[in-house]
């Protein structure tokens, strides 16, 4: 059992305890513990089950590369789940919980499925549960969702009350680790005259050089560290951030950082999470190297350990991991964490070695203070269950089978250092395989590339490969200079400071331990001990034809858990070499993909959430519409008023007494949301008649003309109004969603095809407030509120004129989408509220009535006017809506024309607009399809039209629709059935889209 | 012109930076060809100011200009007169192809002051805001947040900040959210 030493701890303050709960038990720890050493302190060396198995686990290493103690954080609203303990500093009232188990960590009942073991191997999923397909949905997946999966998703109903927030930065040269490299690497940088910005991902700086030791410049390693932070501090070019992980690099020297603020002080007020935007000129990668199992059976037992994790714990935490610990290695590091385990009092029985031959100086300390080194050996399998209890030992090159037994609590592995690669991996860098170390390391000749085809992005230090101190900072060194060098800086930097460490005797590559393991070993050798696999797994994967690196990954799940590898990438590759009979660089590595480890969903999103999720754009007159109980409808980021229920009134009957007040006396519509976009030059009418279909080059200043304007494609696009203003000056009306979508169709037009043609757009959306005046009193309202003469004989349909009304100036367009006598008023957008008012206030003698949406689409429904994204959907051309009198025969040209000659487009067998009566009056369902005889060949019934539009009109009071129908127009006074929701069906008669006054009195008087 | 209402009736918000709404500010769009001779001259008549040089702002008292593309620039003048103003403009561009458009309805202006200035907008738009790469005399057209923006310093703890109209709720929403008090990052300001 693990417990806290008395003596070690440089990151701890044992002068303050820090209470916590792990799955409900109150605990003590101290400040500056990890939640992993914290637990580790309190004797919780069970800290997890696995994936699938459920078997029990503890943790392996010490920083963000841990796969298997993942804990929930939190409750409720802050609940978080797959947080690993090695990275989670604890605070006070910290509550985890360990995963994946029913109905307790140390009872779970999953732990059945190690038993079932060979009915889960290699691609199971694939395998067994394919057939039958029912059982599938039935047995398999509820079965394997509960077994299965990590931590639990936060309740549906939770709300994250934390804040969160972006940074956009710039800077030269960004250096990701504070490890002494990376320190290094940003000082070289900062001399050179570089701006530099150096990110670390723990609170620390140093990396792991103070518990490794060694000197440099003469001082022991954290005294150089300290003073190189605090010089790197007052440097003005140079900006550090702790907490702050590199998270993936991207094209053009833009990388994402993830800084945690307040996740180990939540009681801190401002945002938890920053993300962290940065373009840099050029980037170091300082990410240091992870140190790998080694693949034994028993090697996912609580209480195995990565040898320098166990190290990180006695000298960092002052944990006693167990008070017998073996070491078994293959290299040289290992014999760091044997004398700092004998250096702290307890006891190592022995150093199983698996070079025959041993290692070198260290492998000569340790032997100095009476440690057991014992040379080509290995361990044939850890036994215990929830906790070491003996290690059987036999040769390494031999099968296993003869083998002597020594207690222990604990164990110490090391397989050897893998450079961390990622970041230079995730822009594209390459790598090379490094047979001396056995590592891939990258290769420097094909490094990431920017947008000027040079290299942006320069490792250093151990992630370059480099595991001697001293070429570790001469390789820094060079690195930041280099960095800066490149962004154009030009002063030297001082040299390198000169380091002593002890020199390291080469590896031997180990990747199964003993090298003849029987199946049964290797079945027990975990690889991925997130997602549950074995070396077994890997093998069989092999031997079914998987021989691609990426096809194991997926078919085995290995190296896709969220740790996404760190640990099993080597070994996996390794041991599928080997089953393959093939070279390790041969098989390759799959890809590194960002972020390196995961980021927080809340820091992704930023500011966007609750009120500012989204822009939602207002009119000058929206506070009036929600004072006066408007009912929203969101149309693009618009919100438009649907329809104004008075108290006790529902929206349905608010609409029809919206339709009606209009058309017996007076109705009120807020349009500011209609686009206008200003067309300007000598050649803005011959530009305007490529865009619509119909001639607006003929159109006379101070007259409108409706148009459509289709796609290249011939479909139909957007439709409005055209005002001609004067010679060379168009204003064009767009739909609500068109505006912004018209002006840029507009632009790429004039810029990219006829950039010689004297044009110049302006959008001027905002600059007016809109408001359609409408119904049999409009120019009565208009009349009264004075000061220019809106007359039938001054301003007739269609025409416009500027003026004053009310005092307020105006531009007057005599337009109607609803078939009554209708004015469009526009006047500044600042002034559109006061002017709103007026009108109000005006108006009251007709009974005024503001309507919305719903009430605007009726209208126009009963007058046949068509609607864009109802009777079109990008497959719509004008000419299945019957509008070919709004299309031009006189032009050569015009955006969609040749599209529309394509003999599909002239097929008379297309869809066209018709209007649609129910025998019985009711309402048609929107979308409803016209069913035609029989079945096609899918079996499906065959369909011979659909409902575009359909309302109840209150005018006329029955349904009214409009729909494509196969040769609708040829067929007036035909009844065809519909669809109505489930078998249901209706009738309706086809009629002309025109329900309403067809001869126009009305909005011509 | 008590019937004026800006967006936001005037908004204010005290953080990390002051944030105000600013009363009207009158705006003219220039389309044209910004190197042509007599759009230069046009615009000095007009607004006593000469076009400026990319990403730049010139400025002579409450008449400025500001660069927007290459044929585009943002022309500023006292609210009242900008109706006035794009008549004088597009007098004196007789004979030029251009266009000039008064566009001070469809926006809303934020006066952004303090020494924070600079991290509150690095917060929200994808915009080099070292003192190396942004100052007085410089404007940058841009997005904050989800929405187009432009911006400029008057003096090292004064910016302006441009948005539609539509928008100013959201604008003023997302600066203030960025100049909450505890939210520092002190990347320019250490």
């Amino acid at each position: 059992m693990s417990t806290r030493l008395p003596t070690q701890g440089r990151l701890i303050n044992r002068d303050r305890d820090v209470a916590f709960t792990f799955n409900g038990t109150r605990l003590t720890g101290h400040d500056g513990d990890t939640l992993a050493s914290a637990l580790l302190a309190n004797g919780q060396t069970l800290m997890g089950r696995s994936f699938k198995y459920h078997r029990p686990r503890g943790v392996v290493a010490s920083g963000s590369e841990e796969p298997n103690a993942l804990v929930n954080l939190g409750e409720g609203d802050t609940l978080e789940p797959n947080q690993r303990a090695t990275t989670t500093e604890i605070f006070h009232g910290l509550k985890a919980t360990s995963q994946n188990h029913w109905p307790s960590l140390d009872y779970d009942i999953g732990a059945v499925n190690t038993l079932l073991a060979r009915f889960l191997p290699a691609g199971f999923y694939y395998k067994m549960f394919i057939h039958p397909r029912p059982f599938w949905k039935y047995v398999y997946e509820p079965f394997i969702r509960k077994s299965a999966g990590l931590g639990k998703a936060p309740a549906a109903e939770a709300r994250d009350p934390d804040r969160y927030e972006h940074f956009y930065a710039f800077t030269d040269v960004l250096v990701i680790g504070g490890g002494v490299a990376g320190l290094q690497a940003a000082l070289s940088a900062a001399q050179s005259g570089a701006k530099v910005l150096l990110l670390e991902q723990t609170p620390h700086w140093g990396g792991r050089t103070p518990v490794d030791g060694g000197t440099i410049d003469g001082k022991d390693a954290e005294t150089w560290i300290a003073e190189t932070v605090a010089a790197l501090d007052a440097m003005p070019n140079v900006t550090l951030r702790s907490r702050t992980v590199g998270a993936g690099v991207y094209d053009h020297g833009y990388v994402l950082g993830y800084e945690r603020l307040t996740d180990h002080a939540p009681e801190d007020r401002g945002p938890r999470h920053r993300l962290w935007r940065i373009r840099a000129a050029q980037v170091i990668t300082a990410t240091g190297a992870i140190e790998r199992p080694l693949s034994f059976a028993g090697n996912d037992i609580p209480g195995v350990m990565l040898a320098a994790a166990m190290r990180d714990y006695v000298v960092n935490y002052a944990i006693n991991p167990g008070d017998r610990t073996v070491i078994v290695t293959n290299n040289d590091d290992a014999y760091r964490t044997a004398i700092a385990l004998h250096e702290a009092g307890l006891k190592v029985p022995a150093i199983l070695d698996a070079r025959p031959n041993g290692g070198g100086a260290l492998m000569e300390e340790a032997k100095a203070l009476g440690l057991t080194v014992k040379t080509g050996a290995a361990i044939a399998k850890v036994k215990g269950h929830k906790a070491v209890h003996s290690v059987l030992v036999t040769q390494q090159d031999s099968d296993g089978s003869e083998t002597t037994e020594i207690f222990c609590d604990a164990v110490a592995m090391s397989g050897g250092w893998s450079p961390v690669v990622h970041l230079w991996s995730h822009c594209g860098g390459k790598l090379t395989w490094d047979a001396t170390q056995a590592a891939f390391r990258p290769d420097h000749d094909k490094a990431p590339t920017s947008h000027d085809g040079q290299p942006f992005v320069i490792p250093a230090g151990s992630a370059d490969g480099e595991m001697n101190l001293s070429a570790i900072l001469q390789n820094a060194a060079k690195a930041g200079q280099t960095a800066a060098t490149r962004t154009g800086a030009d002063k030297s930097s001082d040299a390198a400071p000169t380091a002593e460490a002890p020199d390291e005797a080469p590896l031997a590559p180990v990747w199964m331990m003993p090298a003849n393991a029987p199946l049964k070993l290797r079945a027990k050798a975990w690889l991925d001990y997130q997602n549950d696999v074995k070396v077994s797994d890997v093998q069989l994967a092999a031997q079914e034809g998987f021989e691609s690196v990426e096809h194991t990954k997926r078919y085995t799940t290995l190296g896709m858990a969220t740790d996404q590898g760190k640990l099993s990438n080597i070994n996996g590759l390794a041991t599928l070499a080997n089953a393959l009979g093939e070279d390790i660089p041969q098989v390759g590595t799959t890809t590194f993909r960002p972020p390196y480890t995961p980021i927080s969903m809340g820091a992704i999103a930023g500011e966007a959430r609750g009120d500012i999720f989204q822009p939602i754009r207002k009119t000058p007159m929206h506070d009036w519409h929600d004072a006066n109980g408007a009912h929203w409808e969101p149309v693009g980021h618009w919100r438009r008023p649907y329809a104004f229920p008075r108290k006790g009134e529902s929206v349905k009957d608010a609409v029809n007494r919206e339709v009606l007040a209009t058309r017996n006396s007076l109705g009120l519509l807020d349009a500011s949301t209609l686009g206008k976009i200003i067309v300007k030059g000598p050649d803005a009418g011959r530009f305007l008649d490529m865009l619509y279909t119909n001639m607006m080059s003929t159109l006379k200043p101070g007259n409108c003309r409706y148009g459509l304007m289709c796609t290249e494609n011939g479909f139909l696009a957007d439709d409005g109004v055209v005002a001609r203003i004067d010679e060379d000056t168009f204003l064009c009306h767009t739909t609500t969603g068109g505006a912004d979508r018209i002006h840029a169709h507009m632009e790429e037009w004039l810029q990219t095809e006829w950039w010689d043609w004297k044009v110049w757009t302006v959008n001027a959306t905002e600059q007016f407030a809109q408001v359609a005046v409408v119904g049999p009193n409009a120019r009565n309202l208009l009349e009264k509120l004075g000061g220019m003469d809106v007359s039938k004989d001054a301003l007739g349909f269609m025409e416009w004129k500027d003026g004053d009304l009310a005092g307020v100036p105006a531009r007057v367009y005599r337009i109607s989408f609803s078939g009554e006598l209708s004015y469009e008023i526009a006047v500044p957008a600042n002034l559109g509220r006061a002017f709103w008012d007026k009108l109000l206030e005006a108006g009251k003698e007709w009974d005024i009535t503001p309507y919305g949406t719903e009430a605007l689409h009726i209208m126009r429904a009963e007058k046949g006017f068509i609607m864009i994204g109802d009777e079109t959907d990008g497959t719509v051309i004008p000419q299945d809506l019957g509008l070919d009198w709004a299309i031009s025969k006189k032009k050569d040209d015009y955006i969609g024309k040749r599209a529309q000659a394509r003999s599909h487009m002239t097929d008379p067998d297309r869809w066209k607009l018709v209007g649609l009566e129910t025998l019985d009056g009711s309402v048609l369902k929107d979308g409803a399809y016209a069913i035609a005889g029989g079945t096609n060949a899918n079996g499906q019934t065959n369909t011979e039209g659909r409902v575009t539009s359909t309302y109840y009109s209150p005018t006329l009071q029955k349904g009214i629709a409009m729909g494509l129908v196969l040769n609708g127009p040829d067929r007036m006074g035909e009844v065809i059935t519909f669809t109505d929701g489930g078998d249901d069906t209706k009738t309706a008669r086809i009629v002309s889209p025109v329900f309403y006054d067809p001869d126009g009195e009305k909005q011509n008087v | 012109m008590s019937d004026v209402h800006l967006a936001l009736g005037g908004a204010s918000f005290d953080g990390l930076v002051k944030i105000t709404e600013l009363p009207g500010q009158g705006m003219v769009t220039l389309r044209g060809d910004l190197a042509d001779k007599t759009i230069v001259q046009a615009v000095q008549h007009a607004f006593g100011v000469a076009l400026p040089g990319v990403r730049e702002t010139a400025f002579d008292g409450e008449n400025g200009a500001l660069w927007m593309s290459p044929d585009e620039a943002l022309l500023l003048c006292p609210y009242a007169e900008a109706e006035d103003r794009v008549s004088a403009l597009t007098g004196h561009l007789q004979g030029a192809h251009a266009l000039a458009v008064n566009v001070s309805d469809a926006r809303s202006v934020f006066e952004l002051k303090g020494r924070m200035l600079r991290e509150v907008i690095a917060k929200l738009a994808p915009v080099d805001m070292s003192p190396d790469a942004f100052g007085p005399g410089m404007v940058r057209r841009t997005r904050m947040a989800q929405v187009a923006a432009a911006f400029w310093m008057d003096d090292a703890s004064t910016a302006r900040v441009v948005c539609f109209r539509s928008v100013a709720g959201y604008m003023f929403d997302i600066l203030s959210n960025a100049a909450e008090e505890a939210s520092a990052v002190n990347y320019f300001v250490r």
